[in-house]
């Protein structure tokens, strides 16, 4: 049953407010969730002044500026800076993207920031991210043959079969969209959620893959696949420009139609 | 050993959009249609009883109250009967792109006001 409302525990209090340094010409105030697992207290909300004349252009830029001059206790993930790694997704500015590329221009007034919606917090912005891993894990997302590659070498597609491949292979695992989906924040224990079912649909449209059958039954759950109310919040917010939603209707068109 | 971990707040922070706020209107419009389909049912039920009971449904209904339930009901009909083609679309793979969501979500918008109001005209005047 979906709770509307954050547990006790998750309840957020207004945090300290730190000020830029004398001299800032171009202050921005960036609100950003935290949370310690190594005090009592509940998550609070902090305020960092920082100056965007001595400061790079994207959200990702103004985090790393406050964790190496402000408060290097701020906990987030980030690896690549270029949307390739999908490591810093966060919910900025009210929707889930990356935050390396997301440039504090786009955002009006105080960014605010805070972890991927609906998900355990294990510190700051880090979300727990091992429920959608296993779920991740549970559609195999790997090709399965029975047969050695026809030549001894390599399984060939015409360019119209690897086509169908173009809009799947490019997600990055970030979960924005997951945890954009309030489906997934309601029943994220049976639902597969749009980033795993977008892996399951790329290996369902694979001309090499042997299984499909077998990956379609199974898919074919009401859980598993049709929490899934067409609600594409996913395509919107994908940080790639993909659409979760659409490979959703994909796999449901595979099982209607075989 | 670390604390229990608080949940990251999901609908206090969520920017709502157009494509999650059809959504739960889709659904809410059903609500009233399946509450509103005992209205339908009581003015049948009073039609068949006779004269003297339509006539006190009939007045019920006339009351601002009952103008108000009667405009809810015909704009979730419609609402709900125009985004329903929008979602049959949806399911045989039509109208799936983001910017075909936004133009058909604006288009059933736009639709249900256009016909609410054509409705209602026809309706009092």
């Amino acid at each position: 049953m979906a709770e509307f409302t954050l547990p006790a525990n998750s309840k957020i209090t207004s945090g300290t407010h730190h000020k830029a340094p004398d001299g800032a010409s171009n202050v921005r105030t960036f609100q950003i969730y935290r949370w310690s697992p190594d005090d009592d207290a509940n998550p609070r909300l902090d305020r960092f002044d920082v100056d965007l004349d001595d400061c790079g252009p994207m959200v990702l830029d103004a985090l790393i500026k406050i964790k190496s001059e402000q408060d290097s206790s701020l906990t987030f993930r980030r690896s690549c800076r270029e949307g390739i790694c999908g490591s810093c997704s966060m919910n900025i500015d009210g929707t889930n993207t990356l935050a390396c590329l997301k440039s504090i221009s786009e955002v009006k007034g105080e960014v605010k920031i805070f972890p991927l919606p609906h998900m355990p917090v294990v510190k700051d912005l880090v979300p727990d991210l091992s429920n959608a891993y296993r779920q991740l894990a549970s559609i195999e997302p790997w090709l399965k043959a029975d047969e050695d590659a026809p030549d001894g070498e390599e399984r060939r597609q015409s360019p119209e079969q690897r086509e169908k491949l173009d809009g799947l292979w490019e997600c990055v695992l970030c979960f924005s969209c997951s945890t954009a989906c309030p489906s997934y924040w309601w029943n994220s224990d049976e639902y597969l959620g749009p980033a795993v079912l977008l892996q399951a649909y790329r290996w369902v449209a694979d001309s090499r893959d042997e299984r499909t059958d077998e990956r379609l039954d199974a898919l074919d759950d009401s859980f598993a696949l049709y929490r899934c109310h067409t609600i594409m919040n996913c395509a919107k917010t994908c940080p790639k420009g993909l659409n979760p939603g659409k490979a959703i209707a994909g796999i449901k068109s595979e099982i209607a139609s075989r | 050993m670390a604390r229990t971990r608080p949940l990251s707040p999901h609908l206090q922070v969520y920017r709502p959009q157009l494509t999650s706020m059809m959504s739960i209107a889709h659904r809410a419009s059903g609500i009233v249609l399946t509450t509103g389909t005992l209205v339908l049912a009581a003015w049948l039920v009073a039609l068949a009883l006779g004269a003297e009971s339509y006539a006190l449904l009939a007045g019920l209904l006339a009351h601002p109250l009952g103008q108000f339930v009667l405009f809810g009901y015909s704009v979730a009909l419609i609402y709900h009967a125009l985004n329903g083609l929008r979602h049959l679309g949806w399911d045989f793979g039509y109208g799936l792109t983001l910017s075909e969501v936004y133009r058909n979500g604006h288009m059933v918008l736009f639709l249900t006001l256009v016909l609410t109001a054509g409705l209602w005209l026809t309706v009092l005047l």
